[in-house]
């Protein structure tokens, strides 16, 4: 079974020894010595790490909710009859291909452009890197979850909208009371991929600002790269905010996942 | 009546507007890519004009320095490799898995559900040596990665597929003397067909997007597209902004390309990908 070993060498094993090795010190594989929790302990009072923990998790705050939000909203005014639908879906859905290094160089271009007028630049500070990786998610995922926003609506059975409009429901009322229930399912999924898209975040991070100024715009999955690949001697350390990191994310996702779960209607 | 169609007219405008925003970063970015090098931070919404434009400059120079085509080459060998292996083994294991009931069938399956959570730094380091240690760090062997790290998805994917197909058409099969490997090509791959595009697209997507895995497993030696980007960056702050425009266009146009060809099973495959998941 080549998926089997090659699943074993490429996740199982590391997993493993991921968790293994946050619990020693070491720079090869091989001389590990066993440190107990102090490569927590360091990672937890790292300023950098923490840092890059708060920018992380205000950063997915803005954009899960704004994504979701246009998103939805593309999703609704895509859903009505009317001409072109399917060139503007083609249009929205389009830079999701396009891969995070690549986006991360376009928007540099753009942001740069734009804030040259004030004679600043990108990296002059962290707040326009955030509002610029909040631009770029946006541009980037909101087709990829508009589509699916989409499927949701068409989902809905056309006969209990009629139903309630017949019954003298607003429109406002309509997509609380009928719509919102039905693509609960979409918004679920919707919200688990934005959520985790976001915190796992790196190539665009990587490309646009490569955390300047002076880290304070790298997130999370940066921030672990940087500790393995910058400083020797704090492997440890980086595989413990790995091992953190991978808590907190699988966490975040699974508590979202049970909580719009228990909102789903069956229809 | 009148009122729809007064109303259709001012969301068409609203959808048409905010179509444009869409796609105006490509084409600033196409503008650019004929521009000086020196003119483009300057004036990046500016049209090239006489003074500005050089042609067809930036896109050979561009080429020179990044070694775009056997980036190129690279990033196509990798993605359709490892999109060939994972469609093949992962729908092979996801059968297997679903249709022989036992403790460790059972296992896997968790164990593949629960990689898809999994951050991929958390398992950076040590599979990057692991490889290493294997002598997986070359093309050949990055497939076999992206099969082992791409399996959770596919093999979830695929397993929710199996489980609606029902069990008797296999069992007809054994009876007029199949045996697995044959009732797997004649029959059951066939009949996972449109799965198996959901799950081609979405590993596409993912396999010729990737920077980190790439960077890491093979390094500089063998550059795909993303890779090749990146290092144009080179040291510290100096980049050649019209080869950057230019190799920014070139990786656009390929996958633009491949998303006109496909759109429907694309959108189609998300949209599957996303209700299973």
């Amino acid at each position: 079974m080549p998926t089997i070993l090659a699943f074993l060498i490429a996740f199982v094993i590391p997993f493993v020894m991921g968790i293994y090795l946050s619990l020693t010190e070491f720079t090869t594989v091989t001389d590990a010595k066993w440190v107990g929790f102090s490569n927590y302990a360091k990672a937890f009072s790292n300023q950098e790490f923490l840092n890059a923990l708060w920018f992380t998790v205000r950063f997915s705050v803005i954009s899960v909710i704004s994504i979701n939000v246009f998103a939805f909203i593309f999703a609704m005014l895509l859903t009505r009859k009317l001409r072109g639908t399917n060139v503007f879906r083609t249009i929205f859905f389009m830079p999701n291909l396009i891969g995070g290094i690549v986006l991360g160089y376009i928007w540099q271009l753009i942001i740069n452009g734009i804030l040259n007028n004030y004679e600043v630049t990108l990296t002059s500070s962290a707040t326009y890197g955030f509002w610029g990786l909040v631009v770029l998610m946006n541009w980037q995922l909101i087709g990829y979850m508009m589509i699916i926003y989409i499927a949701g609506i068409q989902n809905v059975p056309k006969d209990i909208v009629e139903a309630a409009k017949i019954d003298g429901a607003s429109r406002s009322k309509i997509l609380r009371n009928v719509t919102l229930p039905l693509v609960m399912p979409s918004i679920t999924i919707c919200l688990f991929l934005t959520v985790s898209n976001s915190f796992k975040l790196f190539d665009q991070n990587l490309a646009l600002t490569a955390g300047a100024p002076s880290k304070q715009s790298a997130m999370l999955a940066l921030d672990i790269f940087n500790t393995f690949y910058g400083k020797s001697g704090y492997e440890g350390v980086g595989q413990a905010k790995a091992v953190v990191f991978f808590v907190l994310v699988a966490s975040i996702a699974l508590i979202q996942l049970v909580l719009t779960r228990r909102k789903e209607v069956e229809n | 009546m009148q009122k729809t169609k007064a109303s259709n007219i001012i969301i068409f405008i609203i959808l048409l507007v905010l179509a444009m925003a869409f796609l105006t970063p490509i084409f600033v970015v196409l503008m650019n890519s004929f521009k000086g090098k020196f003119y483009i931070s300057d004036t990046p919404f500016l049209f090239p004009n006489s003074t500005t434009f050089t042609g067809l400059q930036n896109y050979t120079s561009g080429i020179a320095k990044t070694g775009f085509f056997n980036a190129f080459g690279m990033s196509l060998f990798i993605t359709v490799g490892a999109v060939a292996v994972i469609v093949l083994f992962t729908s092979m294991t996801a059968w297997y898995i679903t249709r022989v009931k036992s403790k460790f069938t059972n296992l896997m399956y968790y164990i593949f559900v629960f990689s898809m959570i999994v951050p991929f730094q958390m398992v950076m380091f040590t599979m990057t040596k692991t490889a290493n240690v294997l002598h997986l760090d070359n093309p050949i062997g990055i497939i076999f990665i992206y099969l082992g790290f791409g399996s959770g998805l596919s093999v979830f994917l695929f397993s929710g597929f199996v489980k609606s197909i029902p069990i008797e058409i296999e069992e007809a099969n054994m009876i007029d003397g199949c045996n697995p490997v044959q009732s797997y090509f004649k029959v059951v791959l066939p009949i996972l067909k449109p799965i198996a595009i959901t799950v081609a697209i979405l590993n596409v997507m993912w396999v010729w997007n990737d920077y980190l895995l790439p960077d890491l497993i093979i390094g500089t030696e063998y550059k795909t597209i993303p890779i090749a980007i990146q290092y144009l960056k080179g040291g510290y702050g100096s980049i050649d902004m019209g080869a950057m425009m230019a190799m920014l266009v070139l990786a656009i146009i390929p996958i633009v390309i491949f998303y006109l060809a496909c759109q429907k099973y694309i959108i189609e495959g998300v949209v599957a990908g996303a209700v299973k998941g």
